[in-house]
């Protein structure tokens, strides 16, 4: 019998509207597997067996009595980042501040995904409020990457990338503010997709960094993440930044680009993001992507981005600027984490008891980086300065997309370091991003495909492909001529997991 | 080129609302101090005549039509309040002592 845990979910899907076999038997399969295999790993914070079967359920008896599809994925199971909000399942953002606290509303990707069929498993781990690259951060303990369970699998959307990983899911959504999918999905060999920003909705996305959050699709395959982008994409009145356009034909771009051939695209190769900081091989995986590429087509040049090197100082103004403020909002007033009222106490001590108590290390240090940004007498020279440093940024970018269709480079500048490496060090720490954060900056599209195992130590790399605003199905193209060209997909080649 | 003191870092947390152990004061003086001196590094570039970006794509006021929709309800707008009372928010004491 077929593992049908082991099936894309392109795959799945038609086998359930083929009636081959059923959504409750997918849903069934996957939670089957996350009970063997989650203690190992640590995915998810909080699983809806019956949510998930329900759901399933609703989809097979749409099937039975003769009705399309809801989507091209219906009855497919998903793994939700938990800072999305699912109406009566917790959402908890990763912090104590939100333990037990049940939304009384769908996130607009909640919505869309129920509304399409998708089958939500449960809530996955994530560093708390998605500051962070390892899920360290989570106060909930770390997920455990699946190639070597000593390692991170990434963050802020460690959970995400680790269900897929694991084969616990064949689909997630993450959110990504600085690098939280995509740098996840290159350590764990899986596919992790920024959209334009605007491109899928923020409401009900638990607010970070406002001009940065970006949800979007978390898959093993390219052609997976397109079917779940277009699900979740799209303008939405509940979104005053929600960009009033289609969304990209990314699903399209995906089938095209699987013939492999990409004769006419120019690509180019960003020179700012090498030399030293980065792992010998990862860069020599890069370059043996570099000349796949080559092979099948496409025309390859260089392209200088001087300001990229100041994405790093400006993102981590401009980001811990905008978290002071969205924090703000956990008071402990209305929802959320109270602690120390005990009637002697006034309304504001008990506020800073409470957000002493309820948040970790990383988010106090954000929040009081952004606090010193945003002063009197500091905001020139910091925020203000950074502010401008995005400008020139988005001119790089704009200067790039003038000569080429799309820019590529390594995602990460390593593959997955050790738990415990970088927690001390929030610099080294922040250096996993180093090549994600001009997308975010510049609010265009940038995706993570696997580009196979560094040689030293056997660990996935991944190819980053970045293109212009509005224009997301030319990465989808790449990565999935890309994704042709390799032996397999590179997450077939993970071990199995030691359950103890 | 920032030198966070302990006394800057308390008064900080004083502004964040953020009731720091001494501790802390410790340990995030030293790593504020370090970061700040990190991304300081913006200042390196000359850009006075650069407008700021404060968002990627241009913001424009959306206004929609002044209907009455279904919002929460008042249980579920105080369903996740650590405490409420004769259906409303139930905070602790605003004003001091002596105010």
């Amino acid at each position: 019998m077929t593992d049908l845990t082991r099936l894309t979910a392109a795959e799945l899907a038609e086998k359930i509207r083929t009636k081959e076999t059923s959504a409750v038997e997918v849903t069934q399969s996957h939670l089957d597997r996350i009970n063997q295999v989650d203690s190992a790993v640590h995915a998810f914070l909080h699983i809806d067996t019956e949510g998930a079967l329900g759901a399933a359920r609703a989809v097979d008896d749409g099937i039975a009595s003769g009705q399309p599809p809801a989507s091209p994925l219906a009855g497919v199971p998903l793994a939700l980042k938990d800072v999305l909000t699912t109406k009566g399942v917790p959402t908890t953002c990763g912090s104590k501040m939100l333990e037990g606290w049940v939304p009384p509303y769908d996130a607009t990707v909640t919505a869309r995904l129920r509304a399409a069929g998708v089958v939500i498993l449960g809530k996955t781990n994530m560093d708390e409020f998605a500051m962070g690259s390892s899920t360290e951060n989570s106060a909930y303990g770390p997920s455990r990457n699946p190639w070597d369970t000593d390692r991170i699998p990434g963050g802020s959307g460690g959970g995400s990338s680790t269900a897929l990983a694991a084969f616990e899911a064949p689909l997630a959504i993450g959110t990504d503010t600085g690098g939280s999918i995509r740098q996840p999905g290159a350590v764990t060999g899986t596919v992790g997709v920024k959209p334009t920003y605007g491109g899928v909705s923020r409401y009900g996305l638990v607010a970070f960094s406002s001009s940065l959050d970006q949800a979007g699709p978390c898959a093993r395959t390219v052609l997976d993440a397109a079917l779940l982008h277009e699900v979740i994409g799209g303008h939405d009145p509940l979104d005053s930044t929600s960009i009033d356009a289609p969304v990209p034909p990314v699903v399209a771009a995906a089938r095209e680009g699987a013939s492999g051939d990409l004769t006419g695209v120019k690509i180019g190769v960003v020179t700012e993001f090498s030399g030293d900081g980065y792992q010998p091989g990862v860069l020599r995986s890069f370059e043996a992507a570099v000349e796949t590429l080559r092979g099948m087509g496409a025309a390859i040049v260089e392209v200088s981005c001087p300001n990229f090197t100041y994405a790093l100082p400006a993102y981590y103004l401009i980001n811990p600027s905008e978290c002071s403020s969205n924090l703000a909002r956990f008071d402990a007033m209305r929802y959320g984490l109270r602690v120390d009222d005990d009637g002697t106490r006034s309304a504001e001590e008990v506020m800073a008891a409470t957000r002493e108590a309820g948040f970790g290390a990383e988010v106090k240090r954000r929040i009081m980086l952004g606090t010193y940004a945003l002063s009197a007498g500091y905001y020139d020279a910091f925020y203000g300065q950074a502010q401008k440093v995005r400008t020139l940024i988005t001119r790089d970018f704009d200067a790039a997309f003038g000569k080429v269709d799309v820019l590529v480079s390594p995602t990460t500048p390593t593959t997955a370091f050790k738990i415990g490496e970088r927690v001390d060090d929030p610099m080294a720490m922040y250096l996993a991003d180093l090549c994600t954060i001009p997308a975010n900056l510049s609010g265009t599209p940038a995706l993570s495909v696997p580009s196979g195992l560094s040689d030293e130590d056997g660990l996935p790399v991944g190819l980053q492909v970045m293109a212009p605003a509005l224009q997301d199905q030319r990465m989808y193209r790449v990565a999935a001529a890309f994704e042709a060209s390799q032996d397999g997909l590179v997450i077939d080649r993970v071990g199995e997991l030691e359950v103890a | 080129m920032p030198n966070i003191s302990r006394d800057e870092v308390a008064h900080l947390a004083k502004l964040a609302r953020l009731a720091v152990t001494d501790d802390e004061l410790d340990t995030f003086a030293g790593q504020l101090d370090t970061i700040l001196s990190s991304v300081a590094r913006v200042g390196e570039v000359a850009a006075d005549d650069i407008p700021p970006t404060s968002h990627s794509v241009p913001l424009t006021n959306v206004f929609r039509a002044d209907e009455v929709r279904q919002g929460l309800t008042q249980a579920e707008a105080l369903a996740g309040a650590p405490a409420a009372e004769d259906g409303r928010f139930r905070v602790p004491r605003i004003l001091g002592e002596e105010q």
